[in-house]
C-alpha cells in the first residue's frame, strides 16, 4: 500500500493528536512515514514528547509550604453549618 | 469511627457532607488540593493569588455542593469552580490595573509554526533533579498566554482528558485540542534550545537550528 505524502506544515497541525493517539490509522501511517524521513519534524516530535513527560511527573506545581494547614484552617473558620 | 470514615468512598463522603457533616469536607477535597491550586495558578499565574483562589473555591464548592449532581467527576466540578473564580479575580485585577478587556483570551489567527528545530532527543536524567529545570519549566509555562496555559496545565500537568478539560474550562473539545497543540509547540520552542545547554549551564547563547 502506498502512503500518501504529507507536508511538514500539515504534520505540525496534527502532531499533538498524533502524540495523544487520536488520529485515524491512515493519517497515523502518513505521519509515521514522514517522521522516518524528516529530521526537523522528528526533532519537533521528540521535543514535544519530552515537554509532556517533563511536566506530567506531578512535581511542576508543588503546593506552597503550609498550604494544606492554611486550607484546613480556612475551612474550619469559614464553613457555615449546613 | 475514624477507621470507617477514612475508608468512605467519595460518593459516600459527598452524601454525608450534604447531610450536614461539614467536618468531612476537608477529607473530600484533600486528594484534589494540588489540582485546585494548579487550576487556579493556570489562570492567575502567581502562587499567592492561586492559593487564595483555591481556598475561596473550596468554600464555594462546599456552599454549592447540593448542586453537584454527578454529571462529571467531582474533581472536574471542583476544578471548574476554581477556574471560574480565578478568571473572575483576574478580570477584576486587570480592570483595576488597566481597565482593559481580557486580552489573553483573544483568539490567535493562523497556525503556530515552530521557530527552532533544536534537537532534543532525550532528557538527561541528572537534569530532572535540577532546580534550573523546574525554574525553566515554570518560566516557560508562565510565558504562555492564559488561554493556552489553562489548557496545558489541566491536560498535560494535571492529566485531565480532553473532555474533562473542556468541561472545567467551559469550552468545546476542539478548542481544547487547538489550544493544546499551540501550548505544546510553544513550550517545546521555549525549552528545546536549552537542551543545547543554554539554560542548564547558564550560557546565554545556543546553537539555533533555523527552520530549513
Amino acid at each position: 500500500m502506498t502512503v500518501i505524502e504529507i507536508s511538514c506544515v500539515h504534520v505540525w497541525k496534527e502532531i499533538s493528536s498524533y502524540i495523544d493517539g487520536e488520529l485515524d490509522p491512515a493519517m497515523r501511517e502518513r505521519m509515521a512515514a514522514h517522521f522516518k524521513t524528516c529530521a526537523h519534524c522528528t526533532a519537533i516530535l521528540d521535543g514535544t514528547q519530552n515537554v509532556i513527560s517533563l511536566v506530567a511527573d506531578g512535581k511542576t506545581f508543588d503546593l506552597p509550604k503550609g498550604f494544606s494547614e492554611r486550607l484546613k484552617q480556612r475551612l474550619a473558620e469559614g464553613l457555615p453549618k449546613r | 469511627m475514624a477507621s470507617t470514615v477514612s475508608t468512605l468512598s467519595e460518593q459516600a463522603l459527598i452524601e454525608r457532607v450534604k447531610a450536614g457533616e461539614s467536618d468531612l469536607f476537608y477529607q473530600l477535597i484533600e486528594p484534589y488540593q494540588r489540582a485546585v491550586f494548579s487550576a487556579a495558578y493556570s489562570v492567575v499565574a502567581n502562587e499567592a493569588d492561586a492559593e487564595e483562589v483555591a481556598q475561596e473555591a473550596c468554600l464555594k464548592a462546599y456552599a454549592k455542593l447540593d448542586q453537584f449532581r454527578g454529571d462529571c467527576k467531582f474533581s472536574t466540578w471542583l476544578i471548574q469552580i476554581a477556574v471560574n473564580d480565578a478568571r473572575m479575580r483576574r478580570r477584576k485585577d486587570r480592570k483595576a490595573l488597566y481597565d482593559s478587556i481580557d486580552e489573553g483570551y483573544q483568539d490567535e489567527s493562523g497556525d503556530y509554526f515552530p521557530c527552532d528545530f533544536a534537537d532534543w532527543r532525550e532528557i538527561p536524567s541528572e537534569a530532572l533533579e535540577q532546580k534550573e529545570l523546574k525554574t525553566a519549566l515554570s518560566r516557560a509555562i508562565n510565558s504562555l498566554k492564559p488561554m493556552y496555559r489553562e489548557v496545558f496545565i489541566l491536560r498535560d500537568v494535571q492529566g485531565l482528558n480532553v473532555r474533562e478539560s473542556a468541561i472545567a474550562l467551559g469550552i468545546n473539545e476542539s478548542l481544547v485540542r487547538t489550544r493544546l497543540l499551540r501550548a505544546r509547540l510553544q513550550m517545546r520552542d521555549t525549552l528545546a534550545p536549552g537542551y543545547d545547554g543554554s539554560w542548564l549551564t547558564g550560557s546565554t547563547s545556543y546553537k539555533k537550528v533555523r527552520p530549513f
